[in-house]
């Protein structure tokens, strides 16, 4: 799942459950998680890049 | 109103006297509560165990009295942080969601029984150590002693403010992200967090299963060592080492924003390192831009876990923030929170190099003084900050990684707030570590020793 279609996810869920307060919250946590896998691929890119064609 | 002296003296200092027959458990005891009931607005306890802890004290008395010395904790008041199980009484966890009754203790209080503790109460803290300051703990905000317009940090609060108040001669607080650091440098405390999985978290309720550290708050680096050895149930190795020590300073990330009044005792507590001999030089942790986000998709969905089904039951009963941060940790994808734990491994590594070829890592313990209640972000270098973003900065990365960390009172701003600087050891490296900061504690403390008396 992308980072964008887990924020629509979540944000619909949100409101269906009426805790919009939770939006904001939520486009942090996708910035966040967007460095978070951009670290981790370039963890995995030395390692992946010699196996991978 | 200034705490008196003698309700400021060591566990090392009391013990001695009361092993001596010059001063009674009962006595220090009735002092503590004394200090407590003269400290109720600071919001410092949840819940005060008078009856049981006056039938502990003279169960000590006697013991002594007889020639049966427990050790150094024997009749000696100890509080315990409201997360943590004490049979018999409510752990409620500073939350208006429904308490648990334990009926038997976690291992480490009965640890504590076991070395003869006396168990004044149970501290407030931030609810379910999920946060920083205290704000939202259904027992009312824990107010600094020094300013009681501020928060004392958090989550571990109520345990900071026992110590420099005289409530209590130690403390028992977690950290799962600084929540024992934290309170100590907004309050002027020694606070150990040791390495991760050392002393048993059984018996606490859980934030982060695999973040979690509980450990004791004190006022001096001996008596942390002291309650160290009594929570682990054996004596730490001696490690006859009085340096000259080796201390890497962190360069980059975890340096880069802090207020002036930090980074000032920063620098002094440098000098006065190398003056004393030892060695300090700059380091760099690889990788350390990472640590909020690594933390954060390791901590959200692991509270989650727990607090799902009470969440299912008791979401009004739970304080708005604390509930929103459970909700997001909900989200959190199988796939980043693997990531994250890979990551971990990064960090753990990276830790570890910037510890090769030095004893410690010294930094600041928290990067800003003690916050204003109810303020939501802080300015740093002209730029503002959520709180808890900043509270955490410097310590989150040492719950990531487990190596055990100790913060240490540093001097003060220029009206009167403490600060706190932080010792980092080798991984498993905790009697090491314990053994550093005792030989340093002058230097980091300005050479006015532990704590200083806070006004009631």
């Amino acid at each position: 799942m992308t980072i964008a279609e887990w924020l629509e996810t979540v944000c619909a869920d949100a409101d269906r459950r009426a805790l919009p307060q939770l939006k904001p919250l939520f486009e942090t946590l996708a910035r966040s998680t967007e460095r978070l896998r951009r670290a981790d691929d370039q963890r995995r890119a030395p390692a992946e890049a010699t196996r991978r064609p | 109103m200034t705490v008196p002296a003698a309700d400021l003296r060591s566990i090392a200092e009391v013990s001695a006297l009361v092993a001596r027959r010059e001063v009674s458990p009962q006595h220090l005891l009735e002092r503590c509560l004394a200090r407590i009931e003269a400290g109720r607005h600071l919001n410092a306890f949840i819940a005060v165990m008078a009856d049981s802890a006056r039938r502990e004290a003279e169960r000590a008395a006697d013991e002594i009295d007889a020639g049966r010395s427990r050790g150094p904790l024997h009749g000696i008041p100890i509080s315990i942080k409201d997360l943590v199980d004490v049979a018999g009484t409510p752990t409620t966890s500073a939350s208006a969601v429904p308490a648990l009754h334990p009926e038997t203790d976690a291992p480490i209080v009965r640890r504590l029984r076991d070395a003869g503790a006396v168990l004044i109460g149970k501290t407030n803290l931030h609810e379910f150590a999920f946060g920083t300051t205290t704000e939202e703990s259904s027992f009312g905000m824990v107010r600094n002693p020094f300013d009681t317009r501020r928060s004392a940090g958090g989550s571990s609060s109520g345990a900071a403010v026992a110590l420099i108040e005289g409530m209590c001669y130690g403390s028992i607080g977690t950290d799962t992200g600084g929540s024992i650091r934290i309170p100590s440098a907004a309050c002027g405390t020694v606070g150990l967090k040791p390495a991760l999985g050392e002393l048993t978290c059984e018996g606490i309720v859980p934030l982060s299963t695999t973040c979690d550290h509980v450990g004791p708050m004190t006022r001096t680096v001996g008596d942390a060592r002291l309650m160290f050895e009594a929570l682990a149930g054996s004596p730490l190795p001696m490690v006859a080492n009085n340096g000259p020590f080796a201390f890497g300073v962190p360069t980059g990330y975890l340096l880069e924003r802090l207020d002036p009044t930090v980074r000032t005792a920063l620098s002094e507590t440098r000098r006065a390192l190398a003056a004393a001999g030892h060695r300090v030089r700059d380091v760099q942790i690889e990788g350390a831009e990472i640590t909020a986000d690594v933390y954060l998709h390791i901590v959200l969905p692991e509270a989650a876990a727990y607090h799902a089904p009470l969440l299912e039951q008791y979401a009004e009963l739970y304080s708005p923030g604390v509930r929103l941060r459970l909700e997001m940790g909900r989200t959190i994808l199988a796939e980043d929170y693997v990531r994250a734990m890979q990551l971990r491994g990064m960090l753990i590594a990276h830790v570890d190099a910037a510890l090769a070829g030095c004893d410690a890592l010294l930094l600041p313990a928290l990067a800003i003084p003690a916050p204003v209640l109810g303020e939501s972000t802080v300015t740093i270098d002209g730029a503002a900050e959520p709180i808890r973003t900043v509270m955490l900065r410097l310590t989150q990365l040492f719950n990531v990684t487990g190596h055990p960390a100790i913060a240490l009172p540093s001097g003060r701003t220029g009206t009167g707030l403490p600060l706190g600087m932080q010792l980092v050891g080798a991984r498993k490296g905790t009697a090491q570590l314990l053994a550093i900061a005792a030989a340093t504690e002058a230097q980091i403390t300005g050479g006015a020793g532990s704590v200083g008396g806070g006004t009631g």
